[in-house]
């Protein structure tokens, strides 16, 4: 195996890791804030409680009605702490759920702007069915009734990640990551040493142009150049830009037509050898 | 100097003193007493003392539920090592192993065949094929399963004991949770019933995904079922779990499951219920 420390991709994968988690870097709350108008927030699951890890509401884009699920991580680290560091609980996804099938009634698209590092792992979490709520929000967002759109603007962390990103397009920011487990679960399970979280990154292959490649997205949103956080706004005008474009193009769609492709496409990713 | 000393030599003793006994008697997790294996065998690997339930193999979770004369189906898909993976090891020496070890291309079995008078489409996974990690072959099997059980009107039980998503494949390994999860939201929309078993393990990105969804989600005793891996919830809280935490009595108790139904009692337990959600014959 070639060592990650000396190939000629060393540390590529890693670097890219580390400005998906720059602490400047635009999220997407800053996104939100940026590219939509008339923001109104929505609160609760209605059954437990109201998670600050994710913000629900809709929101005007360029004069259309919306639905906008955006991960909240804080920027101070009391913000962090207060949030989770944007790792949603059960209610997290139980609301978001709420939130689409509010979409679903009255018509209106869906946008979620994801950057978590996973589920939250935690007794409650478990006592109250993360993987129930998880699993629950992936059914249902393959099957709901209008255009959605997920986009991935830092971490993509594992079904913490997917559960928000069923969507008829799956966007990642050019520098983003999107993985099954973060590379220190991976080089720790793997390498028996989280240290090696370099070669366990190359090894996952997390970058968007290998997700590209390895057919789970559906396209990659430019930044500027240097990386997001060297120009946050501009960052937002390119998102805004493919945002447009991809609205614009579900929106033609017959509702029918949308569900068959959404299908499809989750149905289809994926090789294997028969026979 | 010696205090006793041979006076012949060569005293000759008549055979063999000792009886082989390896492999005759195990020793139970449960109750920590030795039992004879061959009891436990023919109680489904469960113990006889305290009703521990020991892991099985796929073909042999198989033939305690259904009747004789099933096909198998959809054995043919083998992973294409899609990232060409390695870390100490290469992911293909690892599949190899496990093939060899199972006789199984992945970790996955597809049956078609009887559950009691109902026709059934039954998908079981095998822990021993690299802890029964879910990769593109895995994700494709089970949708496979989905597929056949909605071409032929029948119901559809899936059997998890899986560490989760495979790693090895990456980010294809993630996107079969999604793949699952949208034929299981068309095979809902059918009116025909699905019935998930989580056995000892089912954690990860199974739990977060088809086995979680069934109209019925129902435990083995004692299975260890959750989303995040104990050790990860401790290293990140920083504190002892309690006793019993992420088994399935705790999920019954947290009203995460339907039932807890011992192994012995799985097959009638999945005839009742199919009888209550399939029209009555005749």
């Amino acid at each position: 195996m070639p060592d990650a420390q000396t190939s000629p991709l060393a540390g590529d994968r890693w670097a890219k890791t580390e400005l998906a988690r720059h602490p400047q870097r635009p999220d997407p709350i800053f996104l939100l804030e940026q590219l939509f108008t008339d923001y109104v927030e929505i609160h609760g699951d209605r059954a437990f409680s109201d998670d600050p890890a994710l913000r629900c509401g809709f929101a005007r884009f360029r004069g259309e009605e919306l639905m906008v699920i955006a991960n909240v991580k804080g920027r101070t680290t009391k913000e962090k702490v207060a949030h989770r560091f944007g790792m949603p609980e059960p209610e997290g996804y139980r609301k978001a759920l709420r939130a689409m099938k509010l979409a679903e009634k009255f018509r209106r698209p869906v946008l979620t702007l994801i950057d978590l590092m996973g589920a939250n792992p935690g007794l409650g979490a478990e006592e109250r069915g993360q993987a129930e709520a998880i699993a629950r929000n992936l059914r249902e967002m393959s099957r709901l009734r209008v255009p959605t759109i997920a986009v991935i603007t830092g971490e993509g962390g594992s079904g913490g990640a997917l559960a928000l990103a069923v969507a008829d397009r799956v966007l990642m920011l050019e520098n983003a990551v999107y993985s099954v487990i973060s590379p220190e679960g991976c080089a720790s399970i793997m390498w028996r040493d989280a240290a090696k979280r370099a070669q366990a990154a190359e090894a996952m292959r997390t970058t968007a142009a290998d997700v590209q490649a390895l057919g789970c997205i559906d396209g990659i949103v430019p930044e500027p150049p240097g990386g997001a956080h060297t120009a946050p706004e501009q960052a937002a005008q390119l998102l805004g830009k493919e945002l447009a474009h991809h609205f614009a193009a579900l929106g033609k769609l017959p509702l029918e037509r949308l569900l068959a492709q959404r299908y499809e496409k989750f149905r289809n990713i994926a090789q294997f050898y028969a026979g | 100097m010696t205090w006793f000393k041979r006076q012949q030599s060569g005293i000759a003793t008549d055979g063999e003193k000792t009886v082989r006994t390896e492999g005759l008697w195990i020793k139970c997790p449960g109750c920590e007493q030795t039992v004879w294996k061959a009891d436990v065998e023919a109680n489904l690997q469960v113990c006889t003392r305290c009703g521990y339930h020991f892991r099985i193999s796929a073909r042999e979770r198989i033939d305690s539920l259904l009747e004789p004369g099933y096909a198998c189906v959809d054995g043919d898909l083998r992973s294409t090592d899609p990232l060409d993976f390695a870390d100490l090891k290469t992911y293909r020496a690892r599949l190899a192993t496990a093939q060899v070890s199972t006789g199984l291309n992945d970790a996955i079995v597809n049956v078609h065949g009887h559950l009691g008078p109902h026709p059934v489409v039954l998908s079981v996974m095998e822990y021993a094929f690299i802890g029964g990690s879910m990769g593109a072959v895995v994700g494709e099997t089970i949708a496979r399963a989905i597929d056949r059980a909605l071409a032929q009107r029948c119901a559809l039980i899936i059997v998890s004991a899986s560490g989760g998503a495979r790693m090895m494949e990456g980010i294809v390994s993630l996107m079969q949770l999604a793949k699952i999860s949208a034929a299981l939201a068309r095979f809902d929309e059918t009116g025909l019933p699905y019935l998930s078993v989580l056995t000892d393990p089912t954690t990860g990105g199974v739990t977060a995904s088809f086995a979680m969804l069934g109209d019925l989600n129902i435990g083995e005793p004692g299975a260890l079922i959750g989303f995040a891996g104990p050790r990860v919830i401790e290293q990140t809280i920083r504190q002892k779990l309690p006793e019993g935490f992420q088994r399935s009595e705790f999920l019954l108790s947290h009203g995460m499951l339907d039932a807890v139904v011992p192994r012995r009692e799985l097959k009638p337990f999945l005839e009742r219920s199919l009888d209550f959600m399939l029209p009555t014959a005749g």
